[in-house]
C-alpha cells in the first residue's frame, strides 16, 4: 500500500488556495462546540493531488483495461458524458431551484423518459431511483401497493429462480414479502413445473431476469408470464441484463408488469469504484400510480416535476431530491449518440462478441456451462475440470489473469454452477483485445497444468499479492489510528 | 458505429469462428412473435459535436442566478483539483473492487474516507457510503431495529425538525417492515425539539431516537439532552448532521453522556456539486458494537501472502450477494465516485478549511439575515441558535415573492408551505462562503424591490 | 474424511448435541459442517435467557464467503453461550466438539432427542449429501 495520507500529514501544513478567510464564529454555545478536531490530514495540494494520483494507477478500469465482468457491462463510458453533465448549468443547480430555472435539464430528463419507454415497451417511467437495488425496491413496493389498493393483502410471497441476484431476495424482504425459490433447470431454463406448484394466491409476483443470471434467454417467458398473471401475480423484470436485447425484444412485450434498468450498464454511465447508478422503473398501465416520484411531465412548451399532490397514490420518495441527475444526464446523452441503428447495434454487437469468445474458449478446451445454448451478451464458462484434474480454481484462474493484464471475469456466481467464470466482453471491446484473452486463459491453463503453486500464488505483478480476506474480518482494521506503517 | 470497434472482416471471422452466418442467426433462441417489430420510435444516432452543441445550449440556460437555498443541499466551493482527479478513468471506470489486488487505488480511498467520516463524527466506524442522507437516515432506522434486539415495538421516535423529504423518504423504505414512525412536535419558539416533550414516552419501549443536528429550520438541537434521554430510556440514539457542520459543532460520538449509536447524513457539502439533487453520497458510521448491522460496503486493512498491508471488502457475508433474503439491505454499491470526491477534498482542507467554510457560511448567513430583516415586515421564525440557515417570515405570500425573485435572478429560499403547515408564510435561507458582500446586498435589494411593488 | 464422535447426537442440517447430567445439552456445529464453510470469521450467538425451538435458527456461523444459519436441534432455553467466540471464532474450526461449542439449552422436551441422528446415521446422511 502507498503511505496513507493520514501519514503525509504535518501540523500547520495547509493546502492555502482553498482555505475561506478566517472569521470568528459567534452565538454558538460552548456546550455544542466541538473541542478536539477531527483527525483530517495536514497537506499541501501538491501533495494531495499526487497521493490520488498515484492511488489511482493502482486501479484496474475500464479506460485502461479489459474488464469482462459478467452481469456489469463494463464497456466503455464516453468522456463527453462526463463533460456534459458537469456544465455548470447543470452541476450548478440547486434542487430546489425553480422549475423555471431548469428547463434544459428538465426537457432532457423528459427525452430520456420517452425513450426509456421505447426501448423497454413499459407505460411509463420515473427516473429517480439511484440504483438498481434501489430501482428493484421501487419495483416490488409498487407491485405491494398494487395489491394493496384492490385490498387483496393475502399476498404474502415473491418467487425468485435460485441463480437470481442476491437482491432480488432481499428486496422482497425489505418490501415485507417472504422469498420463494424455484429451481432453474439444466438447459438454463425455469422448471416450469416447478413454477407451476409455487404459484397460487399467495403469489404476489416473480423477480425475474431475461437473459437470466446464467447467461440464456429465457425461452418460455410468455408461458411464465400466463401462469403467474393467472395467478394474480405481477412479472417483475430485473434490467441486469437489458443489454443482450437491446432494440431486440422488450420486457413489455415479453408480459412484464413492472422493469427496473441499470444505466451504469446499459447506457453507459461509469461505474465510478463502485457508484454512483441509477435504476429507473417502467410499468404497465395498471402500475402507473404507484410510480415514485418525482417524474418530469411537459405542460405546453413547460416541464415541470410531478410531485405527491400529482400522484397521490405514489410509493413515495427514495431520495432526498431527484435522484441521481447527474447520471441521468450521461445516459441521455450517450442515448441521444447512439439513435435508433446504435440503440440495435449495442445487443448484436454485445452478443456477437460473446458467442465469439465463448466459441474461441470452447475451442482452446474449455467447458461452457450450457454448451447447447446461445451466448447473450454474456456466458458461463465452468472450471470444475481444472478443480478436479489440476486443483485449480476459478480464484486461481481469476488472480491470474490480472498478471496478463485483463480483469477477472465475475467469479462463483451464479452460485448452482460450480467454479465458475461469468464473462460478458460488451460490444465496445474488438476482436484483437478478445483474443488476447483467450490466449491468456489457455496460457494460464497450461500453466496450472504444469505448476499449480505458482499458480496458486498469482497475481504477482500488481500493487498487492492475494488478500488475506480471514484475517480482513477476523480483525477488523475499518479506520487509521494513529500509528504508522512501512510503505 | 459509435463505440463499435468491429470491420466488417472481424464481423466475418467471427460469426466463421461461432459456425453462423448472420449475427441474426445469434438471436433465434427469442420466440419470433416477441421479437421488436417495425422501428423503435428513436431519433437518428448523433456525432459528439452535435450532442455537445445541443446540451450546451440546453445547459445554458439553467441555473444562471444566484442561490441562496440550503435545505439540506449547499453550495460550497469545491477546489478544481476534486473532479480533475476524480474523474480520472482509473477512478471513473472502474467497478466495485472485488478484485482487492486490482483495485488498491480505491479500496485506499475509500479505507482513509472510512477513517475521515468516522473521526468527523466522533465514532468508531464507517461504512463506506449510501446513496444519500435521506436513504442513509432509512438504512440507520432499519439498523436500529436490527441491533437493539431486546425493543420489540419497532417504534421510532422522530422529529418533525427532520427534513420533511428525509422523513418522507424513511416511511416509503420501513413501512412494509411493521416499524412505527411517531413525529416529534417543535417548540413554536425557538424552532427545537423539546426534551420535555419526550416526558410521555418514558417507561414505554422505544426502539430509537432520531437526532437531527442543525435541524431543518438551521436551528441547533438539545443533543447532549436528546441523546441522554435516548440512553435513560433504552433506545438506540440515531444523528443526522451536515458533515461540514462538524468541523465546528460537537461530534455525535461525543453528545451526552455516551454519544449516539449511529450517525447519519448528506455528504454532499463535502466537494459534491448541487446537481439538482444528485447523485450526493450518503455516510453512516456506528460505535463498534453494531458493526456487524451496518449496511453497505465495508472496507478493511488486512496483509496479503508477503505480509505485506492491503485493503480489501470486509464483512461481506451481511450483504445481499451472499446472505440473499437475510442481508441487512438490498443495497449492492456505494457511491464510489462520490466518496472520492469527498475524501479529496476533505484532504485539500483538513479540519482548518472545513472550519473556515463553516463559520463564514454562519457568518453570511447572519448577515444576510440581518439585511433581510431590516426591510418591514421581514422577521426571524424561530430565537433558536442558529448555524448556517435561517427561517425568515415573509410580509406577503411567499410563492409570489419567490417566483419574482428568481425573476431577478435570485433563488431566495426554500418555501415551508408544504411541510410545515403553520409556517405557511416563511422560507428558509443560507449563504454559504460563497457569497461576497455584494451578492447579499444584491438579494436584499431585490427583496425590497419586490415587496414594494 | 471428517470427525463423528460416537457419543454425541446429530442433525440433517449439521449441528451436534451432547447430553449432560444436569437436563441442559450443549450444541454446535459438525466438523463436516465446519470443513464447507471454511475459515470461521464470526459467530453470532443467542441471548442467555432465550427460548428456542427445535428446527428454528438460533445463531449464524460466518465465514468470509458464506453465512450459514444454525437451527436448534431441540427446543429449550438458552443458558450459557459460549462467549470466547467473540473473540475467536476460528475455535469452531480448530476443536467443533468441544472448546467451538455455541451454547448450551436446558432441555424441553427430552422425546425430541429420539428424532436426532446417532453417529452412523449422520455419517449416511453427509454420504447422501455428496452425492
Amino acid at each position: 500500500m502507498s503511505k496513507l495520507i493520514f501519514e503525509q500529514s504535518r501540523p500547520n501544513r495547509t493546502a492555502g488556495a482553498q482555505l475561506a478567510k478566517a472569521v470568528a464564529v459567534t452565538g454558538i454555545p460552548a456546550a455544542l462546540r466541538r473541542t478536539t478536531r477531527p483527525l483530517l490530514p495536514e497537506v499541501s495540494e501538491l501533495q494531495v493531488v499526487r497521493h490520488y494520483t498515484r492511488l489511482s494507477q493502482k486501479n484496474f478500469s475500464i479506460d485502461t483495461q479489459f474488464y469482462p465482468l459478467g452481469s456489469c457491462t463494463m464497456k466503455y463510458n464516453p468522456r463527453v458524458c462526463n463533460a456534459v453533465a458537469l456544465q455548470p448549468g447543470f452541476a450548478g443547480r440547486h434542487p430546489y431551484a425553480p422549475d423555471s430555472s431548469g428547463q434544459g435539464l428538465l426537457a432532457s430528463l423528459f427525452d430520456l423518459q420517452q425513450l426509456l419507454k421505447e426501448v423497454t415497451g413499459m407505460k411509463e417511467v420515473s427516473l429517480t431511483p439511484a440504483a438498481g437495488a434501489q430501482g428493484e425496491f421501487a419495483g416490488v413496493a409498487m407491485i405491494r401497493a398494487y395489491h394493496d389498493s384492490r385490498n387483496d393483502t393475502a399476498r404474502s410471497e415473491i418467487i425468485v429462480p435460485d441463480a437470481a441476484h442476491g437482491t432480488n431476495p432481499a428486496t422482497a424482504v425489505m418490501c415485507g414479502y417472504k422469498v420463494k425459490e424455484i429451481p432453474t433447470k439444466g438447459d438454463g431454463d425455469i422448471d416450469i413445473d416447478a413454477l407451476k406448484a409455487a404459484v397460487g394466491p399467495q403469489t404476489a409476483g416473480i423477480m425475474l431476469t431475461n437473459p437470466s443470471t446464467v447467461g440464456v434467454f429465457e425461452r418460455n417467458i410468455k408461458q411464465i408470464a400466463k401462469i403467474v398473471h393467472d395467478a394474480g401475480g405481477l412479472l417483475y423484470y430485473d434490467g441486469a441484463n437489458l443489454n443482450a436485447i437491446l432494440g431486440k425484444v422488450r420486457p413489455g412485450d415479453m408480459g412484464f408488469d413492472v422493469i427496473h434498468m441499470n444505466l451504469h450498464k446499459t447506457f453507459s454511465t461509469p461505474h465510478g469504484g463502485g457508484g454512483p447508478g441509477a435504476g429507473p422503473v417502467g410499468v404497465s398501465e395498471r402500475l402507473v400510480p404507484f410510480l415514485p416520484i418525482p417524474m418530469v411531465t411537459k405542460e405546453g412548451d413547460n416541464y415541470r416535476w410531478l410531485s405527491e399532490q400529482d400522484r397521490p397514490q405514489s410509493i413515495g420518495r427514495l431520495s432526498a431530491f431527484n435522484g441521481n441527475i447527474g447520471v441521468l444526464i450521461r445516459a441521455y446523452v450517450y442515448a441521444l449518440m447512439l439513435g435508433r441503428e446504435g440503440m440495435e447495434r449495442v445487443a448484436e454487437y454485445a452478443t456477437l462478441n460473446a458467442n465469439y469468445l465463448a466459441a474461441e474458449l470452447r475451442r482452446v478446451g474449455f467447458e461452457l456451462a450450457y454448451p447447447e445454448r446461445r451466448a447473450t451478451h454474456e456466458f458461463i464458462v465452468t472450471l470444475k475440470k481444472e478443480a478436479k484434474q489440476f486443483n485449480a480454481t476459478a480464484m486461481d484462474f481469476a488472480k491470474r489473469l490480472l498478471d496478463y493484464g485483463f480483469h477477472a471475469p465475475t467469479t462463483y456466481f451464479p452460485l448452482l454452477v460450480p467454479e465458475c467464470l461469468l464473462i460478458e466482453p460488451t460490444e465496445t471491446e474488438s476482436k484483437d483485445v478478445l483474443d488476447g484473452f483467450v490466449a491468456a486463459l489457455a496460457m494460464i491453463r497450461a500453466e496450472a497444468e504444469q505448476n499449480v503453486d505458482e499458480l496458486k500464488g498469482a497475481p504477482y505483478t500488481l500493487p498487492s499479492r492475494r488478500l488475506d480476506d480471514v484475517r480482513a474480518a477476523r480483525e477488523l482494521d475499518l479506520t487509521w489510528k494513529g500509528e504508522t506503517t512501512a510503505s | 458505429m459509435p463505440f463499435i470497434p468491429h470491420t466488417e472482416q472481424d464481423v466475418a471471422e467471427m460469426l466463421d469462428a461461432i459456425g453462423v452466418d448472420s449475427i441474426e442467426a445469434l438471436f433465434d433462441e427469442i420466440p419470433a412473435e416477441l421479437r421488436v417489430k417495425g422501428v423503435l420510435n428513436i431519433p437518428d444516432g448523433m456525432n459528439e459535436m452535435a450532442v455537445a452543441r445541443l446540451m450546451r445550449e440546453r445547459a445554458a440556460g439553467d441555473a444562471t442566478g444566484l442561490n441562496f437555498i440550503g435545505a439540506g443541499a449547499y453550495e460550497h466551493h469545491i477546489p478544481q483539483a476534486v473532479w480533475d482527479i476524480t474523474t480520472r478513468g482509473e477512478f471513473y471506470s472502474a467497478y466495485t473492487p472485488y478484485q482487492a489486488e486490482a483495485s488498491q487505488g480505491t479500496l485506499q480511498v475509500l479505507y482513509e474516507y472510512q477513517t475521515m467520516i468516522a473521526s468527523l463524527n466522533g465514532l468508531d466506524v464507517s461504512n463506506a457510503s449510501l446513496y444519500d442522507g435521506a436513504s442513509a437516515l432509512a438504512e440507520a432506522v432499519l439498523m436500529a431495529v436490527r441491533a437493539h434486539r431486546k425493543s420489540k415495538s419497532k417504534r421510532i421516535l422522530m422529529p418533525s425538525t427532520v427534513h420533511p423529504a428525509y422523513r418522507a423518504v424513511v416511511q416509503a423504505v420501513v413501512k412494509n417492515q411493521g416499524i412505527e414512525i411517531v413525529e416529534l412536535p417543535f417548540c413554536a419558539e425557538t424552532g427545537a425539539t423539546l426534551v420535555a416533550e419526550l416526558k410521555q414516552y418514558e417507561g414505554q419501549d422505544i426502539t430509537a431516537l432520531v437526532i437531527p443536528q442543525p435541524n431543518f429550520f438551521g436551528v441547533l438541537e438539545d443533543v447532549d439532552g436528546l441523546t441522554d434521554w435516548a440512553a435513560t430510556n433504552n433506545a438506540i440514539a440515531i444523528a443526522v448532521v451536515n458533515p461540514l457542520s462538524l468541523a465546528l459543532l460537537k461530534a455525535p460520538g461525543q453528545w451526552g453522556q455516551s454519544g449516539v449509536d449511529i450517525a447519519c447524513g448528506e455528504g454532499q457539502p463535502l466537494g459534491i456539486p448541487l446537481t439538482s439533487g444528485g447523485p450526493y453520497l450518503g455516510f453512516i458510521c456506528c460505535k463498534q458494537q453494531h458493526v456487524r448491522q451496518l449496511p453497505g460496503r465495508i472496507i478493511g486493512r488486512t496483509v496479503d501472502l508477503d505480509g505485506k498491508p492491503g485493503f480489501a471488502l470486509t464483512l461481506q457475508a451481511r450483504e445481499q450477494h451472499i446472505r440473499r433474503s437475510k442481508a441487512t439491505s438490498n443495497i449492492c454499491t456505494n457511491q464510489g465516485l462520490m466518496v472520492t470526491a469527498a475524501t479529496i477534498f476533505m484532504s485539500l482542507m483538513g479540519a482548518e478549511g472545513l472550519e473556515r467554510a463553516a463559520a463564514q457560511s454562519i457568518s453570511n448567513t447572519q448577515l444576510l439575515a440581518d439585511k433581510l430583516c431590516a426591510i418591514n415586515g421581514v422577521e426571524r421564525v424561530f430565537t433558536g441558535v442558529n448555524f448556517h440557515e435561517v427561517a425568515l417570515r415573509l410580509p406577503q405570500p411567499v410563492d409570489a415573492v419567490l417566483a419574482a425573485l428568481a425573476d431577478k435572478g435570485i433563488y431566495g429560499g426554500c418555501a415551508l408551505a408544504s411541510y410545515y403547515p403553520g409556517l405557511s408564510d416563511c422560507i428558509t435561507v443560507c449563504a454559504t462562503e460563497t457569497k461576497s458582500g455584494a451578492d447579499l446586498a444584491a438579494y436584499a435589494t431585490a427583496l425590497n424591490e419586490v415587496l414594494a411593488a | 474424511m471428517s470427525n463423528i464422535p460416537d457419543t454425541l447426537l446429530y442433525t440433517s442440517s449439521h449441528e451436534w448435541v451432547e447430553v449432560l447430567s444436569d437436563g441442559t445439552a450443549r450444541v454446535g456445529i459438525t466438523d463436516h459442517a465446519q470443513e464447507l464453510l471454511g475459515d470461521m470469521v464470526y459467530v453470532e450467538v443467542p441471548e442467555v435467557g432465550d427460548e428456542v425451538k427445535s428446527g428454528e435458527e438460533c445463531a449464524v456461523v460466518e465465514s468470509v464467503k458464506a453465512a450459514s444459519d444454525v437451527y436448534s436441534p431441540i427446543s429449550g432455553v438458552v443458558v450459557a453461550v459460549n462467549e470466547n467466540l467473540a473473540e475467536n471464532p476460528g475455535l469452531v474450526n480448530g476443536d467443533p466438539y468441544s472448546d467451538g461449542w455455541i451454547m448450551r439449552i436446558k432441555i424441553a422436551d427430552e422425546g425430541e432427542l429420539e428424532e436426532l441422528f446417532d453417529a452412523e446415521s449422520y455419517q449416511d446422511v453427509i454420504n447422501e449429501d455428496d452425492h
